[in-house]
């Protein structure tokens, strides 16, 4: 063998590990995924091999399923708008502050070391009958039952804040941060205000930012399991919890299948368009 | 004032992510018996309780030898696959880079469902190995982009000094990249063990039956009612996966120090 062929040969040879791994464990477990939402499940429990169109179409026409789908995806766009109204203005202090920045990243950063179930799960400490809120209510005298605050929608949309805002302001930091300030500068020399110099450069600046943040947001917000069960009340379902019934519950694969084909579709043609418009090259930027 | 009101506004940013954590940690010496206010005293005793529980117990040793398993792995393979991408000239680079992120971008309940209903068409049944499997694909892309970061900092001028002094690929890899590369590989691996120690909804799918891992023995816990034991083990884990990460970056930033002089 050459020189040449076996330099060529090198960079493959050390990302076999890597490549096998993917593709064993997720490329064609998803091919598979496929094939196995065709499968028929029979009363007798056992999955009849063929192709079978009834689980596509009991996914894609039961209103059931499309319901929870419109209302998954509702939640998602809620919890990415309210990370991107609060955190835009917390990433904007950050990114322009000169003293503490060290010490604001790494609080940001701490969150993500916390435990998911932990942060999830604290809410009830703050929200419950007996939380924080209604026992700083009731010993002011402002009312005298406990507010009903949790196991709604809104709890559930206040978890998943919580628990994706600093993804947020990350990717909001990171953009604002490659901004030359010269830019700014060069603004208000020319007579804009801070205001209509914020506006017309910086926010567009930042926009690359805003969008992997929202990216980010809307897809671990719309595959979300555990906080619907822990924060929801008994309507509060979202599609990975229909997923999760399908599989684990009722061991009904197949149709399993179909609805988790579903929610990657509609995820992954959203990250298709974001890669089309945007490229993948901001996302890494705001991940590592 | 429009700077004093966006400094206020992060201010309660920062209050909104940080108060409920700090209410577990107060509610977790509470003395009563119930995990709520209000506090009728400050106790160790829920600690106490933690430290008695089997359950527990063995729920953190899975988890521990989970994480550290699962760090070891995903980091081998990740530093391979970034030295690869960053030191040679990989056809289809991008491909390639997109396809080993890949795992990040799969909603993980559909990653869950495609890697349980593929091993258990291959007879593989639920296991810790598969277990394993999940969290290393799930952790492989968060080290690659970690170590990746830091590699391209790494000047290439180094490693060939080395090799045109007559060190061999091999030699120069442990002579003189992975000393560079060690804080990359040292943050690639807590940020596995951390991200595969917090995991629950693939743990949920891949794990076997009466394995529980933390994440899920509090899951478990929660379907009850939350007590003070909760709290306590949320005190607990959260001093476990804050604080051995804030200790890590302390030690290497002293490292740093040492070695820059």
């Amino acid at each position: 063998m050459t020189v040449e062929a076996r330099e060529a040969r090198q960079p493959f040879i050390l990302l076999s590990p890597a490549l096998v791994s993917v593709l064993l464990l997720l490329i064609v477990p998803l091919c598979f995924i496929v094939v196995y939402s065709f499968w028929l499940r029979t009363a007798t429990g056992a999955d009849q091999v063929g192709f079978y169109l009834d689980n596509w179409r009991e996914a894609l026409s039961d209103a059931f399923y499309r319901d929870i789908l419109l209302n998954t995806l509702k939640i998602a766009a809620i919890t990415t708008a309210v990370c991107a109204v609060m955190g835009y203005p917390a990433a904007y202090v950050i990114a322009r502050s000169r003293g503490n920045k060290a010490l604001l990243l790494l609080l940001l950063m701490l969150p993500f070391w916390i435990s998911y179930i932990i942060r999830t799960m604290s809410w009830i400490n703050i929200l419950g009958a007996s939380g924080a809120v209604n026992s700083l209510l009731m010993t002011l005298g402002i009312t005298d039952e406990p507010i009903r605050m949790l196991y709604n929608e809104a709890s559930v949309i206040l978890g998943l804040v919580h628990f994706l805002l600093p993804f947020m302001i990350l990717n909001i930091y990171v953009s604002l941060e490659g901004i030359d300030t010269t830019l700014e500068d060069a603004a208000c020399s020319l007579g804009a205000t801070r205001w209509r110099t914020f506006l017309e450069v910086t926010l567009p600046l930042s926009l690359p930012g805003l969008a992997a943040g929202g990216l980010l947001a809307f897809v671990l917000a719309a595959g979300t399991y555990i906080t619907p069960i822990v924060l929801g009340g008994p309507t509060d379902a979202m599609f990975a919890n229909l997923v999760f019934e399908a599989i684990i519950t009722q061991l009904d694969w197949p149709l399993g299948s179909a609805l988790s084909l579903m929610l990657l579709a509609v995820l992954g043609a959203l990250v298709l368009l974001y890669n089309h418009f945007l490229g993948m090259g901001q996302l890494m930027k705001g991940l590592s | 004032m429009g700077w004093t009101l966006l400094r206020g506004w992060t201010a309660l940013v920062y209050l909104f992510m940080f108060l409920p954590i700090a209410v577990v940690v107060l509610l977790s010496f509470n003395a009563s018996q119930f995990g709520s206010f209000p506090m009728t005293g400050v106790s160790l005793r829920w600690f106490g309780e933690l430290a008695q529980n089997e359950a527990i117990l063995r729920a953190f040793r899975t988890s521990i030898v989970l994480g550290a398993l699962t760090a070891v792995i995903s980091t081998t393979i990740g530093v391979l696959a970034s030295l690869a991408l960053v030191r040679y000239r990989v056809p289809g680079r991008n491909a390639i880079s997109t396809l080993l992120i890949a795992p990040i971008l799969v909603p993980e309940v559909v990653l869950a469902v495609a890697l349980l209903l593929f091993l258990n068409a291959l007879s593989i049944n639920k296991s810790f190995g598969l277990l394993l499997a999940g969290h290393v694909i799930f952790t492989l892309p968060f080290v690659i982009l970690v170590v990746q970061a830091r590699l391209v900092g790494i000047r290439r001028d180094v490693e060939e000094a080395a090799m045109s002094l007559g060190a061999s690929p091999v030699q120069t890899f442990f002579q003189i990249t992975l000393p560079l590369l060690a804080p990359a590989v040292f943050a690639g691996m807590l940020f596995a063990f951390t991200i595969s120690f917090d995991d629950i909804t693939g743990t949920l799918f891949w794990k076997p039956g009466g394995v529980e891992t933390v994440p899920t023995q509090i899951f478990a816990m929660l379907r009850n009612s939350i007590s003070p034991e909760i709290n306590a083990l949320g005190t607990v884990m959260i001093f476990l996966t804050a604080g051995l990460p804030l200790l890590g970056i302390a030690l290497a930033r002293r490292l740093a120090l040492q070695r820059g002089g």
